[in-house]
């Protein structure tokens, strides 16, 4: 069975709302995904879903385990990190490192040292005297030398300057990421995932509205940048969206005949946070 | 096995400061105290012109079953540190289990901790170890040290008036006292079981404020218990609840709260043998397993514990 993560009718419900409305999907080995969505669009009740951190109804299937009832076996296999800032803030470099070491079989104590040496990170520190930036490097650290064959991350850059964000991202792609890994990850910085990731997924008021792998988003989805002569036509075809940028029109398509477009202005492919601003229109509204 | 060494010791890393200094300060600053009273004892003496001479005089009279009995006394002074540091580990377990389920659920490292193959049970069972068998044994490990240093102090003040302390502290065993204390630990682990399990049931299920639901509130409601029992007609006693049920809940962690609770028991207690050494006939309280008051408490700690393992499992409000 190819699939890591198998979904269906996936239904979370809390007092005064919905935070999963019957999800169904599938992610297969060996990809990166983007979860995207407004706040409060279910992003987190999905990954809390999948790593058993929460009660739900429906079907979920996580490598082949029930994620209610088989959450300890499935730990081994899975990692994740929340956002910024959930190590303890009383835990050394080395007391982390040595406890991971010895309650998890899949840790590589050499590979996380390796790592860790490129850092600035000093084993005495704890994680209350780091910035944010270092405790992140911390975590990263722990997880890359972790075996697991799904990781889950939700917002780990968060707060985080640029170049923490770059490295973050590379050393993942580099040090970490290969065809028998599978990375979820949720995130608002969309632009700085956007060249990593293989799979695409929108979600809003609980629902999944595009599931999508990145070349055939490529495929449906154009903008065609056209001159304010031609705009009359292009409005004609039915734009998801439509913005001026040096007063040339951007139109922002479904599935529209690509021909048709080029002969109107230059095409190229929208970026994803083009296609989510246009997607979630009228979310807050 | 290895995982739930690792988790002790995580537990430990993280609580230094309840386990490891609060005894180690409390233990020091009555030595320093007890070494200034002992000063100010020396000062107004010289100005009083006191002589304890006749101390000697007894010294000299002594034969071997006095230096015995004087060895038998001495140990009652190995044993002062812990009675002193048995309170501080009544504070110790007691916000250390009111706080060990729930401050990693504030700071959301409970998340981290969750990302690891580590069961629920097995992360309770690691705190419930910790409090009820870690603090307690280096509490006394600790006390023991100090009674050593309190001996060593009193054979100081001694031999400034003439009197030989090594012959003395031969008569002494050390050993024998750390032993019998040491042995009072599944004992205190048993009795202290309730306590923590309500402590750390608070600590699992509170959403918010832990020390609230499980110190206050049991207070106020014994407190309408008290009043109710006053004005209804029904003949019940809340002083029978306080102690069977309330400040057995809240009192058991503090080592010889038993003697105070459990009234049955002190009657039980055989009598101890005058020329047996005080600190080994600490054994005597074993007679405790005969109670039937220990094993409902027993009981309702472990269901209690049960309890705290489910809501660690589904809260999921960080």
């Amino acid at each position: 069975m190819n699939a890591v993560v198998t979904a269906s009718g996936l239904t979370k419900r809390y007092k005064q709302s919905v935070a999963l409305d019957g999800v169904s999907f599938e992610i297969p080995s060996g990809r990166i995904v983007g979860l995207i969505g407004p706040n409060g669009a279910g992003k987190t009740t999905a990954l809390k879903a999948i790593l058993g951190l929460t009660d739900f109804q429906g079907q979920l299937n996580v490598l082949g385990l029930d994620p209610r009832t088989q959450r300890n076996q499935l730990m081994e296999q899975v990692c994740f990190i929340a956002d910024v800032a959930v190590l303890p803030r009383w835990i050394r470099v080395s007391e982390a490192v040595d406890f991971v070491a010895n309650v998890h079989p899949r840790f590589n104590r050499a590979k996380c040292e390796a790592f860790l040496a490129r850092t600035k990170l000093q084993p005495s520190m704890r994680v209350k005297q780091m910035s944010k930036g270092m405790i992140v490097q911390l975590h990263l650290a722990l997880v890359m030398a972790i075996d697991a064959r799904l990781l889950i991350l939700d917002e780990p850059t968060l707060g985080l300057d640029i170049l923490y964000r770059k490295q973050f991202y590379q050393n993942l792609l580099e040090d970490y990421f290969d065809e028998n890994k599978t990375i979820i990850v949720t995130t608002h910085q969309v632009e700085e995932i956007e060249h990593i990731l293989t799979d695409l997924m929108f979600i809003r008021d609980g629902k999944i509205v595009l599931n999508t792998d990145m070349d055939a988003m490529g495929d449906r989805f154009t903008e065609v940048m056209v001159a304010a002569d031609r705009a009359a036509d292009a409005r004609r075809l039915n734009p998801l969206d439509e913005r001026q940028v040096f007063g040339k029109s951007i139109f922002l398509f479904d599935g529209a005949d690509r021909a048709t477009l080029e002969s109107m202005g230059e095409v190229r492919r929208p970026s994803i946070s083009d296609l989510f601003v246009a997607t979630m229109k009228g979310t807050y509204a | 096995m290895k995982t739930f060494f690792w988790l002790v010791k995580r537990e430990y890393w993280e609580h230094r400061g309840g386990f490891l200094w609060a005894p180690l300060v409390a233990g020091g600053i009555f030595l320093l105290l007890l070494i200034l009273m002992i000063l100010l004892f020396e000062i107004f003496r010289t100005h009083a012109g006191v002589h304890v001479g006749f101390l000697n005089t007894l010294v000299e009279k002594a034969d071997a079953g006095d230096w015995e009995s004087a060895g038998n006394a001495f140990d009652m002074i190995l044993l002062i540190p812990s009675i002193i540091l048995s309170a501080v580990l009544g504070f110790v377990v007691l916000f250390y289990s009111l706080g060990s389920l729930y401050d990693d659920r504030r700071d959301r490292s409970i998340l981290f901790w969750k990302s690891l193959p580590v069961s629920d049970t097995r992360t309770v069972l690691s705190k419930v170890a910790s409090a009820l068998i870690m603090a307690p044994v280096f509490s006394i490990l600790i006390s023991v040290v100090m009674g050593v240093v309190l001996l060593l102090i009193c054979g100081f003040f001694l031999a400034a008036h003439g009197i030989s302390i090594w012959r003395l502290l031969a008569y002494t065993h050390p050993l024998q006292v750390l032993g019998s204390l040491l042995s009072f630990v599944p004992l205190y682990a048993l009795w202290a079981l309730p306590s923590v399990g309500w402590l750390m049931f608070c600590s699992a299920w509170a959403r918010s404020k832990p020390f609230l639901w499980g110190v206050a509130v049991p207070l106020i409601a014994g407190l309408f218990v008290g009043l109710f029992s006053v004005m209804s007609p029904l003949s019940f006693s809340a002083k029978w609840i306080w102690s069977h049920v309330i400040l057995r809940a809240l009192l058991s962690v503090f080592p010889g709260s038993e003697f105070v609770l459990d009234a049955q028991y002190l009657k039980n207690m055989p009598d101890t043998n005058p020329n047996e050494s005080v600190a080994l006939s600490l054994l005597h309280s074993y007679t405790l397993l005969g109670s039937v008051e220990l094993w409902i408490g027993v009981a309702a700690g472990i269901a209690l514990i049960a309890g705290a393992i489910w809501f660690r499992r589904v809260r999921d409000d960080s």
